[in-house]
């Protein structure tokens, strides 16, 4: 579901992660989608995300 | 069917605990709702196509997803499959499935788990060229995924069928009284012999691969000539499928904006999305309000361009200005409302007033909150 994407954690608050932002790569046209996903667990996209890293095939990267 | 015999079942099912109004637990049953569009040319596994209506896959095959004209008697829509690249041969782990899930909250009705949990039975019309056996599973996802599969058969090549499934109440399986998934019902196109060696019953079970999609004997994958169309979807409480719940437009979509909701309706130059004020010299923040409130916090789901002024896919317009932004976040999103602010791209002066808009034609920006 998040194949070739960037997914880093973000900071609207700095030091304190409270989303992750999910950035698909860019189509022919220089268009491409982001995400940007509440660390909620009922978040049915943070659940997947949460599943990905249990699988170890995702990882998180800091917030800039 | 006589209008005695609509009748009879449309009683007995009252007396089994449906109602006469608000029987249909499938939002969006008509397809008449469709606000992330109505065409998806190759759909990815997990690709969100009409509300409520999703297309899983692994295969070698590409299909198209659309909004269609074609529909039955009484019905203006339809959900159309169109096959653009044949798999002649699905391998035995491969598949491809229409799906559409339902929120636990709303199964309650069904009292799954106790001694009086009511059959119930899903209705809908389908229409194909590609006639033979298919199946159709719901699945129970508080259950460890427990399953209960049926098997319909389209007997007359383009031609609109009404089907009807009548599935077990099951005693053993607690549905949470909660906002997650409840059920996800799969209308199979195409199965593996993983799947479909088994057993088809319509009693909830484990979930066993074998038992997933048993029966399904059409491989719609296997010609660029298939098509295969969905419409009038219902899931009613009772052992009998009443006439199609119509409903108006605006009550299935104000019923779809619980799991999306666009931002604006404009996604061409102007679209408003929201007004707000900068809080510091470097960022936008404006609120939003979800009406009506959406089943969790939800994500933000929106297009980005390149970030020269130009292309980039929104503008704040402020103090005689416009900045130019494609990095946008929420923060503290919630069922009700949420903060959508900037995260680069904006020089103004703070406290100074601004709106947020669609500089260049974008595809989406959305909030999510899907089961």
């Amino acid at each position: 579901m998040f194949k070739n994407c960037t997914v880093k954690y973000n900071q609207f608050i700095s030091g304190i992660n409270d989303s992750v932002i999910i950035t698909y790569p860019a189509d022919e046209n220089g268009m491409a989608k982001t995400l940007c996903v509440p660390m909620d667990e009922n978040n049915a996209d943070y659940a997947e995300i949460l599943k990905q890293v249990k699988e170890g095939t995702l990882t998180i990267q800091d917030a800039d | 069917m006589s209008k005695a015999a609509e009748l009879a079942n449309l009683i007995g099912n009252i007396n089994a605990g449906g109602g006469t109004s608000g029987r249909n637990l499938i939002v969006n049953g008509a397809m008449n709702v469709a606000q992330r569009g109505t065409s998806f040319p190759t759909a990815a596994n997990a690709a969100y196509t009409l509300d409520q209506f999703r297309y899983g896959q692994s295969n070698d095959g590409e299909i198209t997803i659309t909004q269609d004209s074609s529909a039955p008697d009484g019905f203006a829509k339809s959900l159309k499959v169109d096959v653009t690249t044949a798999d002649t041969s699905i391998a035995a782990g491969q598949y491809a499935d229409i799906f559409a899930r339902i929120e636990a909250i709303n199964l309650q009705i069904l009292k799954f788990g106790t001694s009086d949990a009511q059959n119930f039975t899903l209705s809908f019309y389908v229409k194909s060229n590609k006639t033979g056996t298919y199946a159709v599973t719901i699945g129970q996802s508080d259950n460890s995924f427990k399953q209960a599969v049926l098997n319909y058969t389209i007997n007359s090549a383009n031609t609109w069928e009404r089907k009807s499934l009548t599935f077990t109440g099951d005693t053993a399986g607690v549905i949470d009284d909660n906002d997650d998934r409840g059920f996800e019902i799969l209308w199979w196109l195409a199965a593996g012999s993983t799947y479909t060696g088994g057993s088809a019953t319509g009693a909830f079970a484990t979930y066993a691969d074998a038992n997933h999609a048993a029966g399904q004997a059409v491989n719609l994958l296997d010609s660029t000539d298939n098509e295969w169309f969905l419409t009038g979807v219902q899931l009613e409480v009772g052992q009998n499928a009443t006439e199609f719940e119509h409903e108006p437009f605006e009550k299935s979509l104000h019923k779809c904006k619980r799991y999306y909701q666009k931002l604006t309706d404009s996604y061409a130059l102007h679209g408003q999305i929201c007004t707000g004020h900068y809080s510091n010299s470097s960022q936008f923040q404006g609120v939003i309000k979800f009406v009506p409130q959406m089943r969790v916090a939800p994500s933000l789901s929106h297009t980005t361009t390149s970030s020269n002024n130009t292309s980039s896919a929104y503008y704040v317009a402020r103090d005689g200005a416009n900045d130019y932004v494609d990095a946008l976040a929420f923060y503290n999103s919630n069922r009700a409302t949420t903060l959508i602010y900037s995260t680069s791209g904006t020089s103004g002066t703070q406290g100074v007033g601004a709106n947020l808009a669609v500089q260049s034609t974008i595809t989406e920006i959305a909030a999510l909150a899907e089961l």
